[in-house]
């Protein structure tokens, strides 16, 4: 019944909008000042983000799609590739387990410090890339803290991979936690509760029950996590000793080509790591899109 | 959570009983009882993990520091070298978080409030600078603004040179920062009851009174958390501003650049004092923005 008037008076509206010239809403600008706006917002935009991309694309095929596909299978840009998916194979799911279990303990309980918690899970958002990647160096590297013993042990840390999978691991410690907390926390402990007084083990209610809820929240920190691991800079530089075909990342190789001859040679690495960036983008807003009302409203990230 | 390494402390065994009867007045201080299992597995396995990736490290960092003595730190933050560096990076963070102050909050208001085509692919673009690697957009930048770049080659004829320059190093904050004010105060925007806006104007407010007057102030401190936010990412950006600066030392060389300088040149002292500062500094700003938020919540029941 009330569906029914809803739609006529939209519909009586609808008609009458065009004849009687509805005065302006005094809730929204004169049409000029808002083409105005959007124009100084788009051009904005169009300069600072539109231009870079398109021009990533244009620089990396300037040699053709052959000398594309060249540069992209140069030995040293493959190795640099492998690196990659290598360390954000081995960092995200690492930030994973973390990131459940601190949201579990977080939303599903409550303890003393937990906002202190919280925030020290945030932390290092507000640390530079370089002073991540300095930290590890001061603990593992050769004259680190625990630089001697390593050495006399035959374990390598710094400019290898431990080293650089632990500077991402510390980049993108927060993103899986920081989008499962709000989310959990929403959804309060009642079914897992309804689940334990059922009879299930505390593996089968997060298993059957509480994966279930948050699995899109999750995969959605997983996506974020997963491009910032794959496109640290700062701190992977800091650690990997960016050393040709071992220790390059993607990131590391764009920057060694970009000081070479031809320069569309860094744009072609570039280009993967920006094509890595839009289906980042684009899986990103599907799933806020369709699955945006089992999500927390996500926070800006980093 | 059916581990055995958690031992005694696990409450899976006991099933829907609320473990009341063991629990210990020192744990219920701590952890409130509940009947959701798997706490002392959990918070244990988060906060060992904690420490040991984040907290422990950063605190040799510190620990470092305080043998560098407070002689040697002031030495090294007052170097001449130290201090060009310290001017640019907060100079340059504080102009770019400004002019992203400006324009974040256009688009923010753009994209609630004005509908056109378009509207949605433009909104997921914003986040594009937090998906994009920083060594691309270093990369992209200083080709663009570089003297014979797309948009480098407008300004040559008026004897601007942007990469290579300190301004090169605005540019990149600009870019990394630009999603930050956006996606602070695009959500209080949301948030905003119309109504308010009705009854200044009927109150007989002009449209420019109404958003000055009514609307800007809600949006302050959200603006401020988008700012602090902004500025704080800006200063520690490293990937894509060494790409555009052209990293001459007194002129275009940024903080985190000197950090890598000296740590390449086994300089750690004087690499721990500058990282440190910078730690420190940062500290600083996230309480900022956790005394902004909580400010906001008392005062306007909302926090950004």
């Amino acid at each position: 019944m009330a569906a029914e008037t809803d739609t006529t008076a939209v519909a009586d509206r609808g008609a009458a909008a065009p004849a009687a010239r509805r005065p302006r809403p005094v809730t929204t600008e004169t049409p000029l000042t808002r083409a105005l706006l959007l124009a100084v917002g788009l051009a904005y935009l169009a300069l600072f983000l539109f231009l870079p991309l398109a021009a990533v694309f244009t620089e990396a095929l300037r040699d053709g799609l052959d000398g594309y596909l060249a540069s992209i299978l140069e030995p040293d840009t493959l190795a640099a590739i492998r690196m990659t998916l290598l360390v954000a194979a081995l960092a995200v799911p690492c930030n994973v387990v973390f990131g459940i279990a601190a949201a579990w303990a977080v939303a599903k309980h409550e303890f003393r410090g937990r906002s202190l918690f919280v925030t020290l899970i945030d932390l290092p958002f507000s640390v530079s890339p370089v002073i991540a990647g300095l930290v590890y160096v001061l603990l593992f590297g050769s004259s680190g803290v625990l630089g001697a013993w390593l050495q006399s042990h035959g374990i390598t840390v710094i400019f290898a991979l431990p080293g650089i999978v632990l500077a991402t691991i510390f980049v993108t410690f927060p993103f899986v936690a920081r989008e499962l907390i709000p989310l959990m926390q929403e959804q309060g402990t009642g079914d897992e509760e309804a689940a334990v007084s059922l009879g299930a083990s505390g593996w089968q209610t997060f298993r059957r029950v509480t994966l279930p809820n948050v699995k899109w929240g999750l995969l959605y920190g997983v996506l974020l996590c997963n491009a910032r691991a794959m496109g640290e800079f700062g701190a992977v530089a800091v650690v990997s000793g960016r050393i040709r075909g071992e220790t390059n990342t993607m990131p590391l190789q764009v920057e060694i080509l970009s000081n070479e001859f031809p320069l569309s040679a860094a744009f072609a690495v570039a280009s993967l790591l920006a094509l890595l960036a839009l289906l980042t983008l684009a899986l990103k807003t599907f799933l806020e899109w369709r699955y945006g009302d089992e999500m927390s409203s996500s926070q800006p990230g980093h | 959570m059916s581990s055995a390494a958690n031992g005694g402390r696990a409450r899976r065994s006991r099933g829907p009983h609320p473990p009341s009867a063991g629990a210990s007045g020192q744990r219920a201080w701590f952890h409130k009882p509940s009947v959701v299992p798997g706490f002392g597995l959990t918070f244990g396995f988060a906060v060992t993990y904690l420490a040991l990736v984040v907290l422990v490290p950063l605190g040799v960092l510190l620990l470092r520091a305080t043998g560098v003595g407070w002689s040697g730190f002031v030495q090294t933050a007052l170097d001449p070298r130290t201090l060009a560096a310290l001017r640019l990076t907060f100079g340059a963070s504080f102009a770019a978080a400004t002019i992203n102050a400006v324009f974040g909050v256009l688009l923010a208001w753009i994209l609630v409030r004005y509908r056109f085509p378009g509207r949605r692919l433009l909104d997921a673009a914003i986040d594009l600078p937090f998906a994009l690697p920083t060594a691309v957009a270093g990369l992209t930048l200083a080709a663009l603004y570089s003297r014979n770049g797309w948009i480098g080659q407008l300004f040559a004829p008026l004897g601007i040179r942007i990469a290579y320059t300190p301004l090169g190093v605005g540019v990149a904050l600009l870019f990394v920062s630009l999603p930050f004010m956006v996606r602070t105060v695009q959500p209080v925007i949301e948030e905003i009851d119309r109504e308010v806006e009705e009854a200044a104007a009927t109150l007989g407010a002009t449209r420019l009174q109404t958003v000055v007057r009514v609307v800007l102030p809600s949006l302050v401190p959200a603006m401020l958390t988008g700012y602090a936010l902004a500025f704080a990412r800006a200063i520690g950006e490293y990937g894509s501003v060494i790409f555009v600066a052209g990293n001459q030392p007194y002129v275009s060389e940024i903080v985190p650049l000197l950090i890598v300088f000296r740590l390449e040149e086994f300089n750690y002292p004087a690499a721990t004092a500058i990282a440190t500062l910078m730690l420190l500094i940062s500290f600083a700003m996230l309480l900022f923005v956790n005394l902004v938020q909580a400010w906001s919540r008392r005062r306007f029941g909302y926090g950004s």
